[in-house]
Parts: C-alpha cells; sequence; structure tokens
C-alpha cells in the first residue's frame, strides 16, 4: 500500500536527525582544568590561608604592590633572612643590613607590618604557596570557556533546524495525504456541494450601524486611553539605563562584595545628594584590586560582554594611579557618569531625610541595585509614585526627641497609632517645591 | 443722518500747524516699518527657489520635529570630584567668618557657601561691634561674579605674567631714580598691610604712603586727631541715648563710616515706657531724618548756626528765624538728656567736627566712646589735595594706587592728561576701572572673598579676612605683591598668620580667632606716621546760590560696586527710585526754577533736566526730583554714579557727582539752570501718601504710655446684626479656621520702631531666593520682582496723625474731591514711616481662594505656598491680594539675553542659591517665608533627634536685620520671642479689616514726641 511506504520514509527521517542530534549532544565537554603538582612538600594550603590572611593588604604574588611581588621569593632571598626579615623588619634597616636597607629603600622607606607570630613553619608554608606558578593565563581560559558556551549554542541550533524540517515534512505529508484522499473520493464517486454565494463579512458589518458606533466608541475609546498612557510616560525614565563611561557594576560591589551603600553614597545620610562617589573613594579598595579574580572576569565577558580589569584600567587612567609605580601621577581626569536619577529642578528631594531620618532603605527606591549589573532607574520618580508612599509610610519616631511632643498629639488628633508621612504634612505642595 | 462728529486723536490736532498731524494723515505709521530687515536682500529674494508652500511645509515639519524632539529628555552629565575635600559634602553649606574692608564698607561677615562657591553673606553676631552689615555687603558676593573683573595682570595694556609685572614694576622703580612716588590706598585699616607698606616704602624710600577716601571723613579724623592724638573717628553708642541731636550727620546711613543703626534701634524701641528721642536737622532728606522724631530742614549755613548755638558759640539771635525755635528746643532737650544726650554733626568742616567732640566730653555724654574709636577711615584730604597737585605739576613723577579710582572720582581733565604722562603708574583694580584703564601697569586684584586679611575697624577689636573660594581668575592681592616686590618669598597667608601669632593673638589660638572672624587684643598696630591735618574750617553761607549737599545713597556707597545689578536695582530708601541718581529739590525751589514731574500714562514719573554748575564743573542734564523735605535752598546729588570705565553698559546710570567733590568738601555753592529734555525715572513707589488710612499705626511715647491698648491699636470693627464686633472675633469669620496648635506655626513681627528702612533685608532676599534682576524699563514698568519691599510714606499734613483726622472729617463729594486729592501730595516737611511688605503669608488667604488651578496653598506651619510648577499665570492671585505683593514673571529673565543681568552668563549664574528654582515665565512667585531654611531647620532637628530651639528658625530677612525688627519663629513655642511679640500691645495686622488673618505682624510705631 501507499500509506505504508509514505510512513517507512518519514520513520527513517526521524531516526536519521535523532542521531544526528544526539551525535551532537555526546560531544565530549572541552572544559579543560590543569593541576599543577605542588612545588614543595609542604602545606602550600596552609600557606595560601595565611598569606591572605596577613600578606594579600601589600603583597601580590606576580605584581608589585605596595610591597613587593612574592612569586618564588624564597629564590631571591635565603630562608633564614626571610625569617627574621618577615616577624621584624625595622631591626634589620637598622642593624644595617644591606639587602633589608636596599628594599627599604626602593618602597621609600614604606615600613614593613612585622608578624613574629608567625613560626618558621608558617613562613615555610606561606613561602611555599609563593611557588604556585601563576594560572594559565585568563585569556585562555576565557577561550576554553567560549569554546563550550560556542558549542552549545551550535547544537541549539542544529536540533531547532532539525525540528523545523521534521515540521516541513509532516506538512507536506498532510497535503499529499489530503490529495490521494481525494483522489480516492473522486474516484469512488463522491460529488462536492457548490458553496452558495455569501455576502462578506465586511459589508454586514457596515450595514449594523449599530456595531459600526460601538465600535467607533471602542476605537475611539482605545486610542484616547493609549494617547493618554503615551503622554503620561513623557519624561518618565523609568528603565533608564545609559551607557556610563566605565562599566561599573552594582551586582559586583554591593551585591558579590556586601559594600553597604552609604560606603560610598556616604552624603545620602547628611545631604540632599546621595552623591556620586570621588574616585579617591574607590581608590580605597582598588589601590589593591587591579584585577577581578578570574572567575568574576570570566563571568563578566560571557555574559555582559566586558572585560573588569579594562574598566579597573579606566579608573586607573581618570584617578592618575601609576600601578608600576605605586603612586599617583597627578594627571587626572574627571570621570563623567551620566546621571540617571533626574528629577525637575522645581522639586526638591533630600536624601538625608529619607534614609537618616525616616530609615528608608535605599532599595525602596532604586530597586534591587545589588542584583543591577548597569543601574538602572527602578521607580518612575513620578509625583504621584512619591505622594504614594508618603501615604502609606509610617514616620519612623523611635527615639526621636523631634516627633515626640508632636506625634503624640497629632496622632491623638487623628485618632491613629502610628501617623504616616501625609499626617504629618507630607502631601503640602511647599514641602517639596520652592 | 450722517454724522459730523469731529473725533480728536491728539493734543496736536489743537496746532493747525501741525507737522506731526500731516504727517500722521499721509503715513499709517509715524514710524517706517523695517521692513529693510527681512526684504532687503533683494539678490537673494529673487534667487531663491522657496515658494510660500515649500516654505510652510517646512514650518510644519519642523514644529513637528521640534515637538517630537521635546519628549526625549536631555542627556545630563554628572561629574564627581577626583578627590573630594574633606570638608565639603555636595549638598550640605559651609559657613566661614570673614571680614569686608573694601574701604568704604566695613564689616564681620559670615559667607554661605555651597560645593565651595560662596552664595551668601550673613551677619557675624560675634563681630557686632564693627556692625554694618548693609545692603552693600549683603550684595558683595555678586561683585565677586562680575563678568567684567580683570582676568589677570596687564603690561603697558597687554595682558602679561606676574613674573612680567614684577619685573616692570622693579625696573620702574629703580628707573625713576629716586624722584617722588605716590603710592595712594583706600583706607585698610590693616595692621598686616600697615606694615607691609612700611617695609615696601623702606625698600623705596621714594614712594610716600597716602590714604585716600573717595568720600572723604577728612574734617572728622582732622578734629579727632588734634583732640586726642590718633587718626581716627569717635565711637557712639546709640543705645546708651537719651537725646539724639544729629546736625547733618546720617547716622542710619554712611556717616562716619555707618553701623550705627543697631545700637540706635535699640534706644527706639519703647522699654519701660522709655525711648530716646531723635532730633535731626538736615538738608536732604535721609533715612537719619526719616526716621527721627523731630525733622527740622536746614540749609547747611543753618546747620552751622544750630550747632554754634547749641555748644554755645554763638546766642540765640544768631540763629536763623527759620530754626531758632527747634534750635532752642534742641538744646534744652539735650540739657535735660544730661549725660544720655549726644551730639553728632556731618558738617564737613573740621571745626563743627571739633566743636561737637567737645561738646560731648563736656556733658560727659555716655554715648561717645573716645578711648575706643572707629578706625575705618584714616585719609587726609589735605595730603590728597598734595598729590593732586604734584601730579599736575609734575613734581611727582609715578602714581601707584589701590583700592581707588582717582581717575574717575577727580573728573578733571587736567588731573587725567597729567596722570596719563606720568612715567609710572601702577592700578591695583578689580576692574579696568577708569585709573586701570589709563594706568601703564594693571595688577589685577581678588576680590575679598577670595583673598586673606586682616582689619582693625574698631580700637582693639581685629578681624581676620580670609578666602571662601579659590581666586576666580589670576589675580593677586595687594599684600601678596608687596611681599613679592620687598623680595619676600613667604606668601601672605604665611606672614599673616605669623603677624598675628606674634602681635595680636597674644598665645591665643589663630584657628579660632579664623574660626570667630574676630578677637579683641590690646595690641596697638603701628599704621606709620600721622599725616598732614589742615582741613581748612568752612562756612556754608552759599549767599544766593543754592547749596548742593552731596550724599551717598544705600545702594551704591560711594560707587566701587556700581557693576552690580542687585545695588542698582535695590530702590532708594527714601525716594523709591532704582537705576539712578538725581538732583533733589524742594518743592518750592521747583516751583522758583520751574521744573516739574509729571506721572505719564502707565504712572511712571518723569523728571525735567537741569544744568548744574559749580564753580568750572558743569553737567548738562542732571534730573530733577522733588523730594519733601529737602531744606529749602539746598539741593542735593548722589556720589557713585556715572561711571563709564568697565561698566556694562545698563549700568552706567546717573551722572558722576564727583565733578563737584571740589576740596572734598559734601557742601558746595550752586547754579542750577533748566534745560530741555525729561528723564524717566524707574520709581517703583508712586503714590507717596497713606491717605490718613491706618497701613502703619502709629501713636507718641505719651499716649502709648498713659492710655489703654484699644485707644491707640484697637481691633478694627466690622457690623454685624447692626452691632460692632471686632473682626478678629468668629462670628466675623467666613471661614472654618484650621487648627494649627500642633506642629510649628510660624510668624513673622516687623517693629515699625526699629526698622530704619535700610535695605539689607532686600538684598539678602535676592540673594537667598535667586530673585531677578529686570532692569530699567521694566523696574518703570512697575514689574519689578522684589519679593520683599520697604514701602516709605509721607505725611500729607506735619505728621501722619494730621492726615487721619483731614480724613475722618472729610465729608460731601465737593471735600472728598478736593481734600483727597490735596492728601496724595506730601508735605514740605513730612512725617515719614518705613513699612516692610512681604507676602503676608495670610491664614485666610484671597489668593488661594481664586487659583483656578490650586497651585498656591496653604501649609499646616501658616505658610502660603506657591508651586510655580502647577502655576498657569492667570494672574488672579495679585489680583485678589490685597497687599500686592505677587510677582509675575512677565519674562523670562534666566538665560535670556535681552535680560543681561547676573543670570545670563556663567559667572553671574553662579551665585544662585542651589536650594531654591530659578522661576521661569509665566508664572507667579512671592515670598515664601524661606520654607527653605525653616524646612533645613526643622530637617537638622529630626536627623540630631532633637526639639527646636528658639532662634534656630530664621529667614533670609530676619537674619540680615541688624535692628532686630524683623524676628522670626514658631508661636506654638510658647517660649519664643515671637510669641511673646505677637501678645505685645504694639501688635497690629496690616489691612486686619480685611480679615485675612496673616501670620505677619507689625509692631505699631511710637514716636517720642515729648517736648523738653
Amino acid at each position: 500500500m501507499e500509506q505504508v511506504t509514505y510512513r517507512n520514509v518519514t520513520a527513517k527521517v526521524l531516526y536519521l536527525l535523532l542521531l544526528t542530534v544526539l551525535a551532537f549532544s555526546f560531544t565530549p565537554n572541552a572544559n579543560a582544568s590543569i593541576d599543577f603538582p605542588a612545588a614543595q612538600a609542604v602545606d602550600t594550603v596552609a600557606g595560601e590561608n595565611l598569606f591572605n590572611a596577613n600578606c594579600a593588604a601589600c603583597h601580590k604574588l606576580y605584581k608589585k604592590a605596595t610591597g613587593p611581588a612574592l612569586f618564588q621569593v624564597g629564590d631571591k632571598y635565603d630562608r633564614e633572612w626571610l625569617y627574621s626579615w618577615i616577624k621584624n623588619s625595622q631591626d634589620m634597616v637598622k642593624s644595617g643590613d644591606a639587602k633589608a636597607n636596599a628594599i627599604y629603600n626602593e618602597y621609600n622607606g614604606a615600613v614593613m607590618t612585622s608578624f613574629p607570630a608567625l613560626s618558621n613553619a608558617d613562613i615555610d608554608n606561606i613561602i611555599a604557596y609563593t611557588y604556585t606558578p601563576k594560572k594559565a593565563p585568563a585569556v585562555a581560559a576565557v577561550t576554553t570557556a567560549t569554546t563550550t558556551a560556542n558549542s552549545g549554542g551550535v547544537s541549539n541550533d542544529i536540533i531547532l533546524a532539525a525540528l523545523a524540517l521534521v515540521f516541513m515534512l509532516l506538512v507536506v505529508m498532510l497535503f499529499l495525504v489530503n490529495k490521494t484522499l481525494r483522489r480516492i473520493a473522486e474516484a469512488n464517486g463522491v460529488v462536492y456541494e457548490e458553496k452558495a454565494a455569501r455576502i462578506p463579512v465586511w459589508k454586514l458589518f457596515i450595514e449594523n450601524q449599530f456595531l459600526v458606533l460601538v465600535t467607533a466608541i471602542f476605537f475611539l475609546l482605545a486610542s484616547g486611553y493609549f494617547a493618554y498612557g503615551y503622554l503620561m510616560q513623557v519624561g518618565v525614565d523609568q528603565g533608564y539605563e545609559p551607557v556610563q563611561p566605565i562599566h561599573y557594576s552594582h551586582r559586583i560591589h554591593a551585591g558579590d562584595n556586601q559594600i553597604d551603600c552609604n560606603y560610598c553614597h556616604s552624603s545620602a545620610r547628611k545631604s540632599k545628594h546621595s552623591g556620586i562617589p570621588s574616585l579617591n573613594v574607590c581608590m580605597n579598595c582598588h589601590k589593591n584590586i587591579g584585577e577581578v579574580a578570574e572567575e568574576t572576569l570570566a563571568e563578566g565577558k560571557n555574559e555582559y560582554g566586558v572585560d573588569y580589569n579594562t574598566e579597573i584600567q579606566k579608573l586607573y587612567a581618570a584617578v592618575g594611579w601609576d600601578e608600576d609605580s605605586q603612586s599617583y601621577t597627578g594627571k587626572t581626569q574627571p570621570v563623567q557618569w551620566i546621571r540617571i536619577h533626574n528629577l525637575p529642578d522645581f522639586a526638591y528631594f533630600n536624601h538625608s531625610q529619607h534614609v537618616t531620618v525616616a530609615g528608608v532603605e535605599c532599595q525602596t527606591c532604586h530597586g534591587p541595585v545589588e542584583e543591577m549589573e548597569i543601574m538602572y532607574q527602578f521607580a518612575p520618580l513620578t509625583m504621584g509614585w512619591c505622594i504614594n508612599c508618603h501615604r502609606e509610610t509610617n514616620i519612623q519616631v523611635k527615639d526621636n526627641d523631634y516627633y515626640e511632643h508632636i506625634h503624640e498629639e497629632l496622632s491623638k488628633k487623628y485618632g491613629v497609632d502610628k501617623l504616616t508621612a501625609a499626617q504629618m504634612g507630607g502631601l503640602e505642595c511647599g514641602k517639596c517645591h520652592y | 443722518m450722517a454724522s459730523n462728529k469731529k473725533y480728536w486723536k491728539s493734543i496736536e490736532e489743537l496746532n493747525p500747524e501741525s507737522s506731526v498731524v500731516e504727517a500722521l494723515k499721509q503715513n499709517e505709521f509715524a514710524q517706517p516699518i523695517p521692513t529693510d530687515q527681512f526684504l532687503g536682500d533683494k539678490d537673494v529674494l529673487e534667487r531663491t527657489s522657496t515658494t510660500r508652500r515649500d516654505f510652510l511645509k517646512y514650518v510644519g515639519f519642523s514644529t513637528a520635529a521640534a515637538s517630537l524632539a521635546a519628549c526625549e529628555g536631555p542627556v545630563i552629565k554628572s561629574i564627581p570630584y577626583v578627590v573630594a575635600p574633606d570638608e565639603i559634602v555636595p549638598g550640605v553649606a559651609n559657613y566661614y567668618a570673614t571680614t569686608i574692608s573694601d574701604g568704604f564698607d566695613f564689616a564681620s561677615v559670615l559667607v554661605k557657601t555651597r560645593e565651595g562657591r560662596p552664595i551668601k553673606i550673613e551677619r557675624n553676631d560675634l563681630g557686632g561691634e564693627i556692625g554694618g552689615v548693609n545692603a552693600r555687603v549683603h550684595a558683595s558676593v555678586l561683585s565677586m561674579y562680575d563678568k567684567n573683573r580683570l582676568m589677570g595682570p596687564q603690561v603697558n595694556g597687554q595682558e602679561a605674567s606676574w613674573a612680567d609685572l614684577d619685573a616692570a614694576v622693579a625696573s620702574g622703580l629703580e628707573g625713576l631714580n629716586g624722584a617722588e612716588v605716590i603710592l595712594l590706598t583706600q583706607s585698610f585699616a590693616s595692621p598686616s598691610t600697615a606694615a607691609l607698606i612700611q617695609s615696601f616704602t623702606k625698600k623705596y624710600p621714594n614712594v610716600k604712603h597716602v590714604t585716600y577716601d573717595m568720600v572723604s571723613s577728612s574734617e572728622a579724623l582732622d578734629a579727632f586727631q588734634e583732640t586726642y592724638g590718633v587718626r581716627a573717628l569717635a565711637d557712639y553708642d546709640f543705645s546708651k541715648a537719651g537725646t539724639i541731636v544729629s546736625i547733618g550727620a546720617d547716622i542710619l546711613g554712611d556717616w562716619q563710616g555707618g553701623g550705627f543703626e543697631a545700637a540706635y534701634a535699640k534706644s527706639r524701641v519703647p522699654k519701660d515706657g522709655r525711648m530716646s528721642r531723635h532730633i535731626q536737622f538736615e538738608s536732604n532728606m535721609s533715612l537719619s531724618g526719616a526716621n527721627a522724631d523731630k525733622r527740622v530742614p536746614a540749609s547747611p549755613a543753618q546747620q552751622a548756626a544750630v550747632l554754634g548755638y547749641i555748644t554755645g558759640a554763638k546766642a540765640l539771635a544768631d540763629v536763623p528765624e527759620a530754626v531758632r525755635p527747634a534750635a532752642e528746643q534742641a538744646k534744652k532737650q539735650l540739657e535735660k538728656a544730661g549725660d544720655r544726650g549726644v551730639l553728632v554733626c556731618g558738617l564737613p568742616c573740621p571745626k563743627a567736627q571739633k566743636k561737637v567732640l567737645d561738646y560731648n566730653t563736656s556733658i560727659g555724654s555716655v554715648v561717645m566712646d573716645v578711648t575706643r574709636p572707629i578706625m575705618k577711615f584714616s585719609g587726609s584730604s589735605t595730603e590728597v589735595q598734595k598729590v593732586i597737585d604734584g601730579v599736575k605739576n609734575g613734581s611727582i613723577k609715578g602714581l601707584i594706587t589701590a583700592g581707588v579710582n582717582p581717575l574717575y572720582a577727580f573728573p578733571d581733565a587736567d588731573f587725567s592728561a597729567a596722570y596719563t604722562n606720568l612715567d609710572f603708574t601702577l592700578a591695583f583694580a578689580m576692574r579696568a576701572d577708569e585709573t586701570a584703564a589709563s594706568a601703564k601697569l594693571v595688577a589685577a586684584t581678588p576680590h575679598y572673598l577670595e583673598a586673606w586679611g586682616d582689619v582693625e575697624a574698631k580700637k582693639g577689636t581685629f578681624s581676620l579676612v580670609q578666602p571662601t573660594i579659590r581666586p576666580l581668575f589670576n589675580t593677586r592681592q595687594f599684600q601678596e605683591c608687596m611681599l613679592a616686590w620687598t623680595g619676600s618669598t613667604q606668601s601672605y597667608h604665611d606672614y599673616l598668620k605669623a603677624f598675628w601669632q606674634s602681635n595680636v593673638l597674644g598665645g591665643n589660638s589663630w584657628s579660632k580667632a579664623l574660626h570667630d572672624g574676630v578677637f579683641t587684643s590690646d595690641f596697638s598696630a603701628n599704621y606709620g606716621a600721622l599725616p598732614e591735618t589742615g582741613t581748612p574750617a568752612r562756612h556754608f553761607d552759599t549767599g544766593e546760590a543754592m547749596a548742593l549737599c552731596l550724599y551717598t545713597k544705600t545702594g551704591l556707597g560711594d560707587g566701587r560696586q556700581a557693576n552690580n545689578p542687585w545695588l542698582q536695582e535695590l530702590p532708594d530708601p527714601i525716594s523709591r527710585a532704582t537705576w539712578d541718581n538725581y538732583l533733589t529739590v524742594s518743592a518750592a525751589d521747583a516751583k522758583r526754577y520751574g521744573l516739574t514731574n509729571t506721572h505719564v500714562s502707565n504712572g511712571a514719573l518723569n523728571g525735567d533736566c537741569v544744568r548744574v554748575t559749580v564753580g568750572d564743573a558743569v553737567l548738562d542734564r542732571v534730573p530733577v526730583l522733588i523730594q519733601p523735605g529737602q531744606a529749602a535752598g539746598t539741593v542735593g546729588l548722589a556720589l557713585g554714579y556715572g561711571q563709564k570705565a568697565s561698566i556694562q553698559a545698563e549700568m552706567q546710570t546717573g551722572v558722576n557727582a564727583y565733578s563737584f567733590y571740589k576740596d572734598f568738601s559734601s557742601v558746595q555753592a550752586v547754579s542750577i539752570e533748566k534745560v530741555d529734555g525729561t528723564h524717566e525715572f524707574a520709581c517703583i513707589q508712586l503714590h507717596n501718601t497713606m491717605m490718613g488710612r491706618d497701613i502703619i499705626r502709629e501713636t507718641t511715647l505719651e499716649i502709648f504710655n498713659t492710655k489703654d491698648k484699644d485707644y491707640w491699636n484697637a481691633v478694627p470693627t466690622v457690623s454685624k446684626d447692626h452691632k460692632e464686633i471686632p473682626v478678629t472675633s468668629p462670628e466675623a469669620d467666613l471661614w472654618d479656621s484650621f487648627d494649627r496648635s500642633i506642629g510649628h506655626h510660624f510668624n513673622l513681627s516687623i517693629d515699625l520702631n526699629a526698622c530704619t528702612g535700610c535695605g539689607a533685608c532686600v538684598i539678602a532676599c535676592h540673594a537667598e531666593n535667586n530673585v531677578p534682576v529686570v532692569g530699567k524699563s521694566e523696574m518703570r514698568r512697575s514689574r519689578d520682582m522684589h519679593w520683599l519691599r520697604i514701602d516709605r510714606y509721607y505725611s500729607s499734613e506735619e505728621s501722619f496723625s494730621a492726615d487721619a483726622d483731614k480724613k475722618d472729617n472729610i465729608s460731601g463729594l465737593g471735600s472728598s474731591l478736593s481734600e483727597f486729592a490735596e492728601m496724595e501730595i506730601a508735605a514740605d516737611n513730612p512725617q515719614v514711616a518705613f513699612q516692610p511688605v512681604m507676602c503676608q503669608h495670610c491664614n485666610h488667604a484671597p489668593c488661594e481662594t481664586v487659583c483656578p488651578v490650586a497651585a498656591t496653598s496653604h501649609g499646616r506651619q501658616g505658610q502660603n505656598h506657591m508651586a510655580y510648577n502647577r502655576c498657569v499665570g492667570t494672574r488672579y492671585c495679585a489680583n485678589n491680594c490685597p497687599y500686592k505683593v505677587r510677582r509675575f514673571n512677565w519674562f523670562l529673565y534666566a538665560e535670556n539675553e535681552e535680560f543681561d543681568y547676573h543670570m545670563n552668563n556663567d559667572l553671574g549664574r553662579m551665585v544662585l542659591n542651589p536650594d531654591v528654582v530659578v522661576r521661569s515665565r509665566g508664572v507667579m512667585e512671592k515670598c515664601s517665608m524661606c520654607i527653605q531654611m525653616t524646612q533645613k531647620t526643622i530637617l537638622d532637628a529630626k536627623r540630631d533627634g532633637r526639639v527646636i530651639k528658639d532662634g534656630e528658625f530664621k529667614t533670609a530677612c530676619s537674619a540680615a536685620c541688624e535692628t532686630g525688627a524683623i524676628q522670626f519663629g514658631d508661636i506654638n513655642d510658647e517660649q519664643s520671642a515671637v510669641a511673646t511679640l505677637k501678645e505685645d500691645d504694639r501688635m497690629y495686622h496690616l489691612l486686619e479689616a480685611v480679615g485675612t488673618k496673616p501670620n505677619v505682624f507689625y509692631q505699631a510705631k511710637v514716636r517720642n514726641t515729648n517736648e523738653a
């Protein structure tokens, strides 16, 4: 029978497709990880921990920081010298040790903290750790990661293409079956009825005046609704997410690293402005953080297409920090951030009133900043939005002598336990417009 | 029926020969329509292929494009500091104590800075002893942001570096081979500067230092120097005064350095039934005369006679008849006051000044203080005259000027020519003024807010000048130059600090002194050898000629801030004219010379012009203002106007009265002659009398002490059911009152006894609230934007109470027509009263009920709010306001070439207060009771979690008021000063009968009319 033939063909195509798909899905994952052999027979893990706890503030393994790079430091100095240097460097400098004085002078007389608590074994461990070779360059890691991601992408595309092909075949088959059936029916002498001439729907519609009226009203109302909606969003920049001169990730700083908002935006507590931190605030940490962790770097490249290290270099260029000499060059170039939250001039807003007095979380207005890779405007910042919050939010009176008397009397007057900002007068025009 | 009526189109038609009528018949438009501007270029017009339809298409497209583009917000950049200074928190103001000593004004001030820019001057409470934070001092912050300032030093008219200038000065001074060079400076009153000048003259022995005050106090200084051996001026503490007799001394103006009003006001507020009595003999109507209990118009010659009589040098019979009774009475009054009496004199004659010193000493006046005199001025006109002569005759080869502008202040062609021919001319200047423009070398100096310094304004009271901003331009201050030119490498800051530590501080903290701004010390500074005295004794008998009395105005003073639009637009407290100086003439003299003042159709004032001649100096076309109270036979003219060099065209106002300042005498014999032409004044008060109404309530001390409050300060009544009930009773009220007993309820009290009308509050209000400057022609159209005005009323009879009586006795149509018309005209020597009027913040505000968009509404704290962004500009509110305090933005006054004042350039806009919005065109604005300041006070308290103390709430005007006339506070705080004042007997509300229940109230004026 013909039909059987057709079915067999379909089955064969399907099998073929399945095989292709399986073949791609089982492609071995090319994520290579190389294990370096331990340099010495000491506890490098303990050494790493000690290094991170005691040394990392000033030293890096492969790069100069406040102090010299420590990679393979054991080769540069003999072990005994290192023991005494680490335990008390100043004694050595004073005793006139040539090497000690050389290094002391090279770093402009910066005194290295003494670590008398470290045992020789600890120091051995640390030194052992310093022999950890530099991991395969970040670029290599990234490339592999990209390859994996790409291979995944390719296989997905193929599956999709195969599926599309299957559906095409199905459609073709349906037509063929239909045609065959019709041919059989005709062969069996089935006669089709002639279709009666119908009046087109649009003519019927036009003839029904009531329907026309209702539709017209509907369209008018609808267009009014949308026009109103459009006009109301003019000047409302909710979701505004401009490209900034430096790709600054709030997700990493406020989210991953849990830095308090007020650390950088310190004036939010005492001023009307939250303040964009000056670059010297950035340098409090970034003096020592010239590069991000490799996982972070990879994440940035894959998910946001940004190299965080280049962004840190932009900061250094702006603030005039020379990494090699670990000093400021004095050539600065202020960063021209794009302002996201723009209140009109006629609206007065004071951060300290909300942050310090009312204790409002930053996230209430600025949204989940700790999840934002790039900062965007979360709230509409419309007057209605302000007013709503003032209506709903109770004022914080605890331990505030200013409110004590007035809150007691006003709540008695309004017959409530807790006053909202609106009841305190937070809806009056002149409180924000002057 | 055809009409044969003739319609008159203009008054010109009365004249059958008039060419105007003929011309108008031929031409529809009197002036040709300037079609050339757009049709002039025929070539372009013919070559163009744009049709009318194309044009309309472009118009349509560009309109659509513009409206679409308007939907897109601009990209706003935000640029933080690279390294933020520790003391600056964006959005939080810092205050620094410093001192102004520009050679005319001396005061200890606090400077409010935002993000490192000074934006406002405040009074320094610790520096009260120096006083004098007047309108000019408040406005001085804007002078720093003057776009006409010198940007750097110049050598022979070319921009140069400081090294070039240093070299040019060294070679210039050495090249003179010992010929005499004069260092002509303002009065610095600065111990460290004096020391620096001494070391400079030591290095260059041919340089002689001469101090020069453009407005001279030389006579008083000479008299004091001869009596006490110190070149200074006696200080007067008028708070101790029982009787003040002033003979031509404008003690509330700029007389002897000014700054006396705070103490004066203390004795003027009745306390325990007592207040001082102030008798003023004067020619021009001054602030002092306006505030006096008794003002006697007297020509300078009459004044001299009165002085002679009071001090015992003359018999009563020698006093001219016109002032004889007043003189006799004044003398009695002084004698009665004993040691609480004081005599002061403003006549420019050392003999007269000596008499005053001797008289006050002889009666043992506790008011006068000669042990700690005023050190503000030290110029000697004798020495300055020698310099002028020396320059003219060539004996002086070089002239260094600092802080003075002799080419403007000696407008004498000979002197100017001689100056340009000098071998060595060096000018220290902030602007390329007349002197700097002609000088070979110009040293650009910083504004005082960019400089270091010290001042001893009163003996023993030392104050510091510290910079509040990095110098805006490439400037170097005078003292820094002195250091550099004497070979020192020290900075002036280091020098000053060392100088203070070794001399002034006596072991006390430099930082504390810098923080406070003032420091009291026993240190006796060395100001060098005493200058030569010898100002000649003057008699003031001008015979048939008129006596010209030169004076300085509250606005411009001696003219050094002429490029400051705030000061140009500040109404003169007496004449209420802006942007001008003018010859003040008495009504009698005006009649004699045929001079008139007329009002044109929009109410604005026009005046005739005269030619004024003093000796060989002539000024053509000096406008005339008829001044009630001007003594007959005298005219007045203000100094400080008529500057041209480096002054913006709009601010080149008035005539230069220094032309008449011969021999540094403020009194001159003058002849005037009417010339053609009229002058357009921009006067913002055109109705001068109160018409017998009780806008300003006043009474006499006697009634105040003896009668019940209801007699002299009754609450107005209204009739209800044919019964008179007070307007304040709830029955008379249409509205339900809002309960304001919880929270803050702000009230402002204005004491009309303490208010002298000085105008400091007006400028403080401008600075705080970004009030725009509108320019002379808009002022003339009464479109001033001042949120706070100080109304000045003249009485039409001899006193305001006589006015009220006259009004009450009017009956019938004929009487009311004629007598009301009479009452519009001020008396020859009227009583004067001042009344600051700002938005009264009515609890039942008429403006609020008529606003169709609810743009103005009432706050619980008593303030009448104005939401500018909601206003659509119907101006209903202004029309419904009984106090006429609302101001409409007829134009865009910021960033608009048509109003090229400080808001139109980047430099000038730096003075704007970032907490207050700059209003746009088409919206109404008015006094907000400084809601930004009250909100800040509340927020600070909330943040600290504390209760607000009385005195913390302030408005710009209350903070600026030297006399304490304006008090602001929370009346729900029963302990507050303003709550006490509200219960005071003198309290009344302006136009109380209207029932607006204002939150601003006044303290009725009490006059001490007790004759001895």
